[in-house]
């Protein structure tokens, strides 16, 4: 009704409402904190990472139906990838999302996680949606220190 | 008389639509929106007397002294002050604070030394003093806060010892609406030999406000959230301390005579005013008191006592489920602030959601992280009004929320 739906869509609301590999895994062999300084949002992500490939992933956390949803849809997307892969991802997100009108991005790397392009209108939402992706480049490239998107 | 109205009809903005929808703006906490009459005002010293002031003899320089120090007048009895030479110009309370923090801080301030502070200060009356308590290895204790979002009184007499030289406190909280007895603290401090330092930041522009009868040794505010342009605030400071403290900024127009040498201190209160002062804008703000005097403070403190009286009666009747109200629920002690948090619903999406029907809050910490933090909470909801809100628009604000609630609890209509 107020034209909200392109930022939050069916999907995003599912995943916020039921978000899909939430809490903890069992022997994370990497984890990072990232913090939304702006508005609170606080996320835990653990990666079990084994023979280059993203075994198994989880998150936990506070956050705006946003963040959560983005945190969800990226766990879901990275199970069973490479570490290379989810580098490609990592970048072709941010560069859907920080977007100018009219600028292109990579939809088929991109999958399901297009779902979350129209949020390259809302600037002040960007934040809510790169957070989970940088705690990811952060847990792998194990930088013991919290996030933040400032 | 107060005629919401035909003040509305004032404020240029008002009139704007957001996403089709009427503006309703509800972040005046964050700075107010200005009248017609002070943005004039600063047209008018551009197309007509922009000059530099205290410098020149020819004629615009002599006009522009006059209005720039007629504004100071104008600003120094808006609160009372005892003479317009005790209001220095700064660019805001932050500003304000600082000067006090370096100028005052750094001679009055020793090692041991205790500061006074409550848990609800904006970060801008608490990170100077952070500073200098790591500069001069003083403490910084804190006034515990009761449930309700008031300070308990009854523990100040203890937290106040021989070792405390200033007590620091925000009149009115913009994150809570609370407006803290300043004066009543102020007598304990004194009592003790400490000053009191008072954040008019959200009070000055909201109620009356008298530096004598509160008896406060310093007053801070800004001009951006009493319908002045941004850019311009100002300090008030009690005679004998004033005359004590060495200026924070040095150069032009604050000294008397240079030589190459050394420099003595021009007179109150260009001693702290270093370089050339932001003109317009101190006249803007003369501008904007000349419109708070029309109305009457009292009137404008009315107001909005009965908006917030208002608001918390018609969020109660909505009955929403998951509705954490923050802050007092007398009026009498409450500003026009109104703080809140819903289950289920992040004040970010609550905030994103509310203004697509046209609706601006505020959501976050409202640079208070550590008093958000102790609600238990992440962020707030804040919605604060000002002399030119109404009731509809409290209602337009119910409505919001409860739309939003059904929103992203039930999923998109
Ligand atoms: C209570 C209080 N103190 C200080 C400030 C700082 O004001 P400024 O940002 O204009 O310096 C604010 C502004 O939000 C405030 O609400």
């Amino acid at each position: 009704m107020y034209d909200l739906e392109d930022l939050y869509q069916e999907i995003v609301m599912d995943h916020n409402r039921r978000p899909r590999n939430f809490g903890e895994i069992k022997n994370p062999t990497n984890s990072a904190d990232g913090f939304n300084p702006l508005c609170g949002d606080q996320i835990k992500l653990q990666l079990h990472l084994k023979d280059g490939l993203v075994a198994d992933v989880a998150f936990s956390g506070v956050g705006c139906a946003i963040s959560k949803s983005s945190a969800s849809m990226m766990t879901e997307e990275l199970k069973g990838k490479t570490l290379d892969h989810v580098e490609n991802l990592f970048g072709a997100f941010r560069k859907m999302i920080t977007r100018k009108p009219g600028d292109s991005y990579d939809a088929d790397l991109l999958g399901d996680l297009e779902i979350l392009q129209g949020i390259s209108r809302y600037p002040a939402r960007i934040k809510c949606a790169t957070l989970a992706w940088h705690t990811l480049h952060s847990a792998i490239h194990d930088e013991n220190e919290v996030v933040s998107t400032k | 008389m107060f005629d919401v109205e035909k003040i509305r009809g004032d404020f240029p903005i008002l009139s704007k639509k957001v996403y089709g929808n009427p503006l309703v703006y509800l972040d005046n906490a964050a700075t107010s929106q200005k009248p017609r009459q002070v943005i004039d005002s600063l047209v008018d010293y551009y197309e007509n007397y922009n000059a530099n002031v205290h410098r020149g003899v020819h004629t615009l320089s002599m006009e522009a002294t006059d209005r720039f120090e007629e504004a100071r007048e104008k600003v120094a009895r808006f609160i009372n002050a005892e003479s317009s030479d005790l209001v220095m110009w700064t660019r805001n309370a932050s500003e304000s604070l600082n000067l006090i923090a370096y100028s005052w801080g750094e001679d009055n301030v020793h090692e041991g030394d205790e500061i006074l502070l409550t848990p609800m200060e904006h970060h801008s009356n608490l990170v100077p003093w952070q500073e200098l308590a790591r500069r001069k290895n003083a403490v910084i204790k804190f006034i515990p806060m009761l449930e309700n979002g008031t300070l308990n009184m009854g523990e100040v007499d203890d937290l106040i010892t021989e070792r405390t030289v200033l007590v620091s406190a925000v009149h009115m909280s913009n994150a809570l609406g609370t407006i803290n007895p300043v004066r009543e603290l102020g007598e304990k401090a004194h009592r003790q030999g400490a000053k009191i330092l008072v954040d008019g930041a959200q009070s000055v522009p909201h109620m009356p406000t008298n530096v004598q009868e509160l008896d406060c040794d310093f007053l801070v505010f800004s001009g951006h959230k009493m319908l002045g342009p941004t850019g311009i605030g100002a300090l008030y400071v009690k005679q004998d301390i004033l005359n004590t403290m060495e200026p924070f900024l040095t150069g032009g127009e604050m000294v008397l005579e240079v030589s190459y040498q050394e420099a003595s201190w021009a007179d109150l209160p260009m001693r702290f005013e270093a370089g050339t002062p932001n003109i317009a804008d101190s006249i803007g703000l003369g501008s904007a008191v000349d419109y708070l005097n029309n109305l009457g403070m009292e009137n404008v403190r009315k107001h909005e006592k009965d908006l917030i009286s208002y608001a918390l009666n018609r969020f109660q009747e909505a009955g929403l489920e998951g509705m954490d109200l923050f802050g007092p629920d007398d009026p009498e002690i409450r500003g026009g602030v109104f703080s809140f948090n819903t289950v289920d619903v992040h004040p970010h999406d609550m905030g994103t959601f509310l203004d697509r029907m046209g609706i601006a809050v505020r959501t976050g910490h409202h640079c208070a992280m550590p008093l958000i933090r102790s609600l238990g909470v992440a962020a707030t909801v804040r919605a604060s009004f000002y002399l030119y809100n109404t009731e509809r628009e409290v209602d337009i604000l119910v409505d919001g929320v409860t739309e939003a609630l059904r929103y992203f609890r039930d999923g998109s209509e």
